[in-house]
Order: structure tokens, then C-alpha cells, then sequence
């Protein structure tokens, strides 16, 4: 399974970047894709929204199966990627580089807080 | 400990992703659940179904039997091989399963049962005989495993791979099935299937089951998982028991109205209690017309003639859309429009008739 050295991971499987600019950006692993199937549907948080972490703030759904997204930290959503909308297969092809929303984190300091790679890798194995 | 077919080892080694189906260990799928539903629309796909049973019937009285044991009419059975889809029902109407059986000889027939309901089926049809026909012999066929090869080029996939087959299968109407020499052993291939595309189903010893999968896949016949087969089976408008019926369910409000002969004096099981009450409910097709998620089981439809379900709801990969089958007041007719309860949201949803799509085409717009 995937699990790329330079992002943080929450444990609800969400993958987290830190951008130069302060935000961070938020997609599904490729295990969470990888257990969902094959993505028809997707549905993003307005941008301006006001996250709470561990909030359901988005869906994806499989062919068998509908799922929510959980914001892993506070924050204000600033961006959020339209082009999964319409192609959810992305997220199957490349869940790294199908990202879902981006967030101005509440605490600059949160993202320091979540899993590693090795972390998130191990936390896999075990399920 | 989950219970193996005997194909579970070639499903691991080829990388399926495994689950747990009604205490099977079965595939759901090999990779794209998608790619192997337009597989079969579009080419040859094949379903281990070695979990489903099939049980024999043998002995003088077999048909006899039958014909009061279920709801079909058996006597349609007048061609050696002919097939027949049937409920089997409770004497108060509910279904306790759905079945295909096939006439083979007056005494020998062969019916195909469900996997989660093989036990309660079995005990069900041993107490029946019990009281009305003891000298005959049911047999559960747990040494037979089922492979079915489903789509428009499935028939000739299978014959390139079971040698002999071809001879023996190639005039076979649908609805038809027979024993087969192929060489390597006898196979029982019957031209049906739960796709809504043409093919076989192939039941094999379990021995012979690896060597068959492999020979097929040889022949260019692409494995598909249980995923498939339920996106398959829901285009097709077919009913899936314990989700669209169960035994609290009525054949007559389950869309099967068409597989319960009340026009003939025969008398069978839930007879009398289907004609005392007539459903005020039955099952029809809804196909999602705005965006905002994917129709599932268990959503609730609002109608302008009162509350419907949801029995089975999913993404239609050949339609690009979301397709349900639902239990609505049997007021609401094709073409009206309904709202279905998706998360926070109400879904507007038309109400078609079933099938959506059968053998390649689209049958709803």
C-alpha cells in the first residue's frame, strides 16, 4: 500500500500536506480509496466553512458503499478541488494527487500532532 | 472461520479483494468492480457461485411434489432441461427463498438454491417431503462447484474452453440446461445466469474447479466479483433476496407476480394466503434524476401516495447514473416523479419500469 514519507495521516485515513503558504491540504489514502472501490460520487465542503476536527465535512461514494471525510484539524476551508466532482475515478487512479479541500488550520501546530507515514503504515497493518 | 469455495485460493492468488458474503469468504472484486461489469456487458465475465447450491431431486412424484411446493408451475416444465425461476414460500406467503429449477427427467430434478438460505431451504423441503412424499431423495450438492460465465461473447468463451461442450450446448435455447461430456469429465451447463446478458452457468466436481476457471480465463473470460454481479443483477431488474424480499415480503409486492400462477386450481404453499391479501405495496425501478449522492438500500422514497424504501440502490456503471429498486404504494405509477432522502438532502428520482438494461441496451431513459 502507498503511504508517501512526506505527509501526515489522520487515523480516520486522510492524508494531510503542509503548503508554503500555511495551508494544508486534505485527500483519502490509497487505502481508503483502495477499501471503498471504485468512487462515483464525491461532495465537498463549501469553501468559507469553519471545520471542526473530526467533523464529517465530505462524502465519497463507491459503487457499494458511501463514506464520510473527516476534517483531521480545525480550520477555515480555502480552497477545495472541483475537478474530483467530476471525475471521482481520479481519486482511484491517484489518491495523492486527487485532493479534496484545503484548509487555514485553526493551530498552526496541529498538523505536527497527527501520524507519520510509518505510523499511519503501521495502523494499516494491524486493521 | 469463514466458509471457502474451492476456488478461494485462485481468487487470493489473483489479487481479489476478499469479503465477507453471508459467512462465504467470496470476491467483491480483482481490481475495478466497474471495469469488470462493462466486462461483461460488453465481452465474456465469470462469477464463482460455487456458495450457491444446488440441490437434487429424485425419485417417481418428483414433479408431482413440486408442483405443490412451489409457487411457479412446474407443469410449464415439459422439455427435458427446460428451466423455471421460482419462489418458495411460507404457508403465509413469505418468501423464503427464490430458486431456479430444472426439469432433467419425471424423476430427477435439479433445483438452485441461494448460499445464505441453502440450510433453512434444505430443512424446509425435508419436512415437506416428510409429510407428503417420503420415498423421494433430496440431495445437497456440496461436491458440485457453480461458475457462471456471463455476456454476449460468454457462449462461445466457454466453448473454446470445455472441449465437447460446444457440440452439445450450441442449439440450447435460454432457459435450458444438460449434463455434458467434455473430455475431462461430466459439467451440468444451463444457458442462465443473474446479469441480464447471455451465457452459462457451469457446475463442475470441485475437483475440476481450478482446472475449469483456468481454462476459461484462458479462453479470455475476465473474473468478476460479487460486485459486479450485484450491479449486474440490479440493471437487470432482478430481484436479490434478503434485500429486495425476504420472508416477510410477498412474491406479489416483490415485482414477482409473474413467477406466482394464481390462475390455475393447483393448489401450493402460500397459495391461499396470496390471494386473501393482496400487497398494497410492490417493488419498481427508480432512476436518480438529480446529483447529490447515489440511491441505497433502506433511503426512504416520499410519494404523493404515501412512503416507499429503498430495497436496493446503486451507481449504474452502463447507465452513467444512480438506479434503485423500491417498495412504493402500488398507487404511484411509472413516470411519476418521487424525492428519495439522500444524507440531509431529498433526491428528485422517476419511477421506470425494470429492466434498465439487458443484453448490451439501455432500456430506460
Amino acid at each position: 500500500m502507498n503511504v508517501p514519507a512526506h505527509l501526515k495521516y489522520a487515523d480516520s485515513h486522510e492524508w494531510m500536506r503542509a503548503e508554503a503558504d500555511g495551508t494544508v491540504t486534505v485527500g483519502i489514502t490509497d487505502h481508503a480509496q483502495a477499501a471503498l472501490g471504485d468512487l462515483v460520487f464525491i461532495e465537498l465542503p463549501a469553501v468559507g466553512r469553519a471545520l471542526k476536527a473530526g467533523e464529517a465535512c465530505a462524502v465519497v461514494e463507491s459503487v457499494k458503499a458511501a463514506s464520510d471525510v473527516y476534517a483531521p484539524i480545525a480550520g477555515e476551508v480555502v480552497a477545495v478541488n472541483a475537478d474530483v466532482t467530476g471525475t471521482p475515478e481520479s481519486v482511484n487512479q491517484d489518491a495523492y494527487a486527487a485532493w479534496l479541500f484545503r484548509v487555514k488550520p485553526a493551530d498552526p501546530g496541529a498538523l505536527a500532532t497527527m501520524l507519520d507515514a510509518a505510523a499511519y503504515t503501521k495502523l494499516i497493518s494491524e486493521a | 472461520m469463514l466458509k471457502q469455495t474451492p476456488l478461494n485460493a485462485v481468487h487470493r492468488a489473483a489479487g481479489a479483494r476478499m469479503v465477507d458474503f453471508g459467512g462465504w469468504d467470496m470476491p467483491v472484486h480483482y481490481g475495478s468492480q466497474i471495469d469488470e461489469h462493462h466486462a461483461v456487458r460488453r465481452d465474456a465475465g465469470m462469477f464463482d457461485v460455487s456458495h450457491m447450491r444446488a440441490v437434487d431431486l429424485s425419485g417417481a412424484g418428483a414433479r408431482e411434489f413440486l408442483r405443490y411446493a412451489l409457487a411457479n408451475n412446474v407443469d410449464k416444465l415439459k422439455d427435458s432441461g427446460r428451466a423455471l425461476y421460482s419462489c418458495l414460500l411460507r404457508p403465509d406467503g413469505g418468501v423464503l427463498d427464490d430458486l431456479i429449477v430444472y426439469f432433467l427427467r419425471e424423476d430427477f430434478f435439479r433445483i438452485v438454491v441461494n448460499a445464505g438460505t441453502t440450510d433453512k431451504d434444505v430443512a424446509w423441503f425435508r419436512r415437506l417431503l416428510g409429510e407428503r412424499a417420503p420415498r423421494l431423495t433430496l440431495s445437497p450438492r456440496d461436491d458440485l462447484a457453480m461458475i457462471a460465465v456471463q455476456g454476449p461473447h460468454a457462449r462461445a468463451k466457454v466453448w473454446a474452453a470445455l472441449p465437447g461442450s460446444d457440440a452439445a450446448t450450441a442449439e440450447m435455447k435460454p432457459f435450458f440446461g444438460r449434463e455434458v461430456d467434455t473430455g475431462a469429465g461430466p459439467a451440468f451447463v444451463a444457458r442462465t445466469g443473474y446479469t441480464g446478458e447471455d451465457g452459462f452457468e457451469v457446475m463442475v466436481p470441485a475437483a475440476r474447479a481450478e482446472a475449469t476457471w483456468n481454462a476459461l480465463v484462458a479462453a479470455g473470460v475476465r473474473p468478476c466479483g460479487l460486485g459486479a454481479r450485484d450491479t449486474l443483477r440490479l440493471e437487470a431488474g432482478m430481484n436479490l433476496y434478503g434485500q429486495d424480499m425476504d420472508e416477510s415480503t410477498s412474491p406479489l409486492a416483490a415485482g414477482l407476480a409473474w413467477t406466482v400462477d394464481l390462475a390455475s386450481p393447483r393448489d401450493f404453499v402460500g397459495k391461499a394466503a396470496l390471494v386473501a391479501h393482496p400487497p398494497a405495496r410492490r417493488l419498481t425501478g427508480l432512476l436518480l434524476q438529480d446529483a447529490g449522492g447515489v440511491l441505497r438500500a433502506h433511503q426512504k422514497v416520499g410519494t404523493a401516495h404515501g412512503d416507499g424504501e429503498v430495497t436496493s440502490g446503486t451507481f449504474s456503471p452502463t447507465l452513467g447514473k444512480s438506479i434503485a429498486l423500491a417498495s412504493l404504494p402500488t398507487e404511484v405509477a411509472a413516470g411519476d416523479v418521487v424525492h428519495v432522502a439522500v444524507r440531509d438532502k431529498r433526491l428528485a428520482a422517476r419511477v421506470v419500469k425494470p429492466p434498465f438494461v439487458r443484453n448490451g441496451k439501455v432500456l430506460v431513459s
